[in-house]
């Protein structure tokens, strides 16, 4: 039983990740992305890393996933000259993930890293919370990166805004204009005699 | 019971998968960072299994670090693709001759 779920899951992970990487449309290949995560958190759920498995889903393909479809939407791409060079790179990309596959098999086959040389762990008693044992783990030893981490994520939102803030005119106030102002820019003292205006206003009414 | 070797295969199939998408996709910026961050979860599965056979939660929480560094990369990536397009109304790689010698 357990094994024909994870085939399963496995499969349609295998065949949603190759979907991300034929098929032409960007939503599409969006939409198979994000299908592959959430496969790929049920199969970490039966790795019993359920905090991860549920963060995959939240992070992934709540927010980033659905930032990639924002911007894949938005930026409104024609489909067809973006594949040109799709056949031209095909043999030799098939041909490097091929031989990576085969020599990675060798290396990671049940000869190495099966069941009779890493036997299952033992079950974890009832009350065992995943969560608890991470949480316990980040607030203490690796407390430090978790604060770089918080660090980087700031940096992050920094910069993409940032780079997308586009510099247009807005209705702001300038404090350093405000401070640098002085009494001659604003007001203009005209010298003018006191009786020339009269006589002007006499010329114009006559 | 599912073995080690089972999942480090999934990983290491996922991971292949990728790598050739970054060579098929040679034209569309979006679906390359689609392969990369396809990579980061292959990686992420093998340190879960790694995590789960070992029984030690340090595996765990290397792959919260890489979902955070994953996600960072994910918002820098796409802004500089949005400022990308607004100045050269392209994504295709091709295009992106501007630094060439």
């Amino acid at each position: 039983m357990q094994h024909l779920i994870f085939y399963s899951f496995a499969s349609i992970l295998l065949f949603t990740s190759m979907m991300v990487i034929i098929v032409r449309n960007p939503v599409r290949a969006a939409l198979c992305l994000v299908l592959s995560f959430f496969t790929s958190a049920a199969i970490w759920l039966f790795l019993e890393a359920e905090f991860l498995a549920i963060t995959l889903v939240l992070v992934y393909v709540g927010a980033v996933m659905v930032l990639f479809l924002f911007v894949v939407m938005m930026l409104d791409i024609a489909e067809t000259p973006l594949q040109e060079g799709f056949t031209r790179y095909f043999h030799v990309g098939i041909f490097v993930a091929f031989v990576i596959t085969i020599e990675m098999i060798a290396v990671l086959g049940a000869s190495h890293f099966g069941l009779g040389i890493l036997p299952s762990p033992i079950e974890h008693p009832e009350g065992y919370s995943n969560t608890k044992a991470l949480g316990r783990l980040l607030y203490t030893i690796y407390v430090y990166p978790f604060e770089i981490s918080a660090v980087i994520l700031t940096v992050a939102i920094v910069a993409a805004i940032t780079l997308t803030l586009r510099k247009k005119k807005r209705k702001t106030q300038d404090p350093a204009d405000q401070i640098k102002v002085c009494r001659e820019d604003r007001i203009r003292i005209v010298k003018m005699s006191v009786a020339s205006p009269q006589k002007d206003n006499e010329e114009v009414e006559s | 019971m599912i073995a080690l070797s089972d999942y480090l295969i999934l990983g290491a199939l996922l991971f292949s998968l990728s790598i050739a998408g970054v060579f098929i996709n040679r034209k569309n910026i979006i679906i390359l960072l689609m392969c990369i961050e396809l990579m980061l979860l292959a990686v992420n599965l093998n340190f879960i299994a790694f995590s789960y056979f070992a029984n030690d939660m340090a595996g765990q929480v290397f792959v919260f670090f890489i979902l955070t560094v994953a996600a960072a990369e994910a918002a820098i990536g796409l802004a500089i693709l949005v400022v990308l397009f607004r100045n050269l109304n392209t994504i295709s790689v091709a295009e992106l001759n501007t630094l060439k010698g």
